[in-house]
């Protein structure tokens, strides 16, 4: 437990001993800022006088789904990659630490820094909140459950993002894949890419891994036990194979 | 098990895809000894030292760490040694303080003991002064005093240190041994080098190893016996080549000689005897009833470059066999 502490409280410093945390902050606060305006514009041109909570109106901008696609891939890519570049992953092995501790303290530390950056969107919010006449369009409890979506939504990223990491030398190779995996998990969700099959079982299926359908229900406020077992199972799935791959140096 | 015997390495072998890097050796090391790996790059140094830290697993055999096998019993083992591989990778971002505590914490001592251990051990290592500075602002000698610390930092029995040296200026590597023979006092320190006047220097046991094996395991002192066994004489006596060839050809007790002219009128001789037996007195005496000037006379010494070369020269392979 000390070790697993000492490596996060490693992992979520090395954000901020140089500048990369403060660059990736920056980004995802432009991003944000991008989304927010955007927001604000469609909040303006509703001619029904905003009814339904804001956090929808967030969760449909582009730029919302750009900041959740694009921040595990650069968060996550160092973390084994450059550890194995730089040759410290052999001295970090030869400490009385488990695999899994490693795998799960390099894991919480990169979600605490992804839920870091997301932190300004109770910024945005709170702007709303202070200027609106429609109180209803800023819910408490739907704003938590936005949240807790965009943070599910990390744990499975990230848990991606790690094993993308675990299998590589190289941080672009890293980011590369994790992207990858990451873009054509979401692409199966966007309709009019992926037309939905007639058949019952597949729409199904489908319906059930659509990130975008997910993260609506979370938007208004609905936090359904299917969705968090689906990212819960897939991120704990990936963290085990990131695990695989940490323990596979001995099968050599 | 013994007690004495800090590493107990049997028929070790690993075999990577397609070649073998280390190939049954067996060795042990006792408790409070400097053991330094020889070899040309390549021979399977790191792999065994990677294989007794725990990080890679062997192909098959036993090694013991203070009587712990290290594929089962791998954390009991870690706890025990201190490790620095090769290239002494770091974390470049830390400051050396903060670093050498993460480390400490990371060896699994407690916040008030590692606090202790952080500052005993740069006081030790000569980082006192630096302790606040960004190790990849430093000097690569200091960064080779910043492993060697997070090595120490929580007091294991044993101390394995691959390639200390390389990449050091004179002085640098000057300093680091230093260190290292300062540590022996109160550990077991099993170094690797390709440097031979490096082990000459600290070590007080050698292990040759050569594409795998283990070719010579023996103490320095009588690595340099078992060569100097032919016990050659070299003599440099002012005196016409005719007179000394008469002179060695009489003597019974050589077997064979050379004679080589040195500056002005002397000689270089040098005398192989026939058995084990030490020309020295017999040549002065010869020496001083001629009234030949004698002014030099030694037995040959062989440094551990010559028993190194001599032992992995490739013809010995098959002499073995």
């Amino acid at each position: 437990m000390r070790a697993y502490l000492t490596l996060v409280r490693r992992e979520l410093g090395t954000f901020f001993v140089s500048m990369t945390g403060y660059a990736i902050i920056a980004s995802v606060l432009l991003l944000l800022g991008l989304s927010f305006t955007d927001m604000l514009a469609k909040l303006n041109d509703d001619p029904h006088g905003a009814q339904a909570p804001m956090t929808e109106w967030f969760y449909s901008t582009l730029y919302f789904w750009l900041i959740l696609l694009l921040t595990a891939p650069v968060i996550t890519m160092r973390s084994f990659a450059f550890e194995k570049w730089s040759g410290t992953y052999e001295t970090l092995m030869t400490t009385p630490v488990s695999d899994w501790q490693v795998v799960l303290a390099k894991f919480t530390g990169t979600l605490l820094f992804y839920i870091l950056a997301w932190l300004p969107l109770f910024g945005c919010i709170a702007v709303v909140r202070y200027f609106t006449l429609e109180p209803t369009i800023v819910d408490p409890w739907t704003t938590a459950s936005t949240f807790f979506g965009i943070v599910l939504f990390g744990c499975l990223y990230i848990s991606m993002g790690c094993f993308a990491s675990a299998l590589t030398r190289s941080q672009i190779i890293a980011a590369m894949n994790s992207f990858v995996i990451g873009l054509g998990l979401f692409l199966l969700s966007l309709r009019q890419l992926v037309p939905v099959p007639s058949a019952d079982w597949a729409a199904k299926v489908f319906s059930y891994i659509s990130l975008s359908e997910h993260m609506e229900d979370f938007a208004r406020g609905f936090v359904d036990t299917r969705h968090v077992v689906f990212y819960v199972s897939l991120t704990v799935f990936f963290l085990f194979l990131t695990l695989k791959v940490v323990e596979s140096r001995r099968w050599k | 098990m013994s007690n004495s015997w800090i590493i107990e390495v049997e028929n070790l072998t690993k075999r990577y895809a397609g070649n073998t890097a280390v190939e049954g050796i067996t060795f042990s090391v006792q408790r409070g000894e400097i053991v330094g790996f020889l070899g040309p790059n390549g021979a399977g140094k790191s792999t065994t030292m990677r294989i007794l830290a725990c990080f890679l697993p062997a192909t098959s055999g036993t090694a013991r760490v203070a009587g712990y096998d290290v594929f089962t019993q791998a954390d009991a083992v870690r706890r025990r040694i201190g490790y620095m591989p090769e290239n002494n990778p770091l974390h470049l971002d830390m400051r050396v303080r903060e670093y050498l505590k993460f480390r400490a914490r990371l060896k699994g001592l407690g916040i008030g003991r590692s606090r202790a251990r952080v500052e005993v051990v740069m006081e030790q290592c000569g980082l006192t002064d630096v302790s606040r500075r960004i190790i990849g602002h430093l000097s690569k000698g200091y960064r080779q005093r910043v492993g060697l610390a997070d090595a120490l930092v929580h007091e294991p029995e044993l101390i394995i240190l691959d390639e200390p040296t390389i990449g050091l200026d004179p002085h640098q590597i000057r300093s680091v041994r230093q260190l290292i023979k300062d540590l022996a006092r109160d550990h077991t320190v099993l170094i690797s080098t390709h440097i031979l006047s490096e082990v000459e220097m600290t070590c007080n046991r050698v292990l040759i190893m050569h594409r795998g094996k283990i070719l010579a395991a023996d103490t320095t002192q009588n690595l340099q016996n078992i060569m100097s066994d032919g016990g050659q004489v070299i003599a440099e006596i002012a005196a016409p080549v005719a007179e000394l060839r008469a002179c060695w050809e009489q003597m019974g007790e050589i077997e064979y000689f050379d004679i080589a002219p040195s500056d002005g009128e002397y000689h270089r001789c040098a005398l192989t005897p026939r058995s084990g037996l030490d020309l020295r007195p017999l040549v002065f005496e010869q020496a001083r009833m001629r009234g030949w000037a004698l002014r030099e006379l030694s037995r040959a010494h062989h440094s551990l470059e010559d028993i190194f070369v001599h032992i992995t020269r490739p013809d010995r392979e098959e002499e073995t066999r």
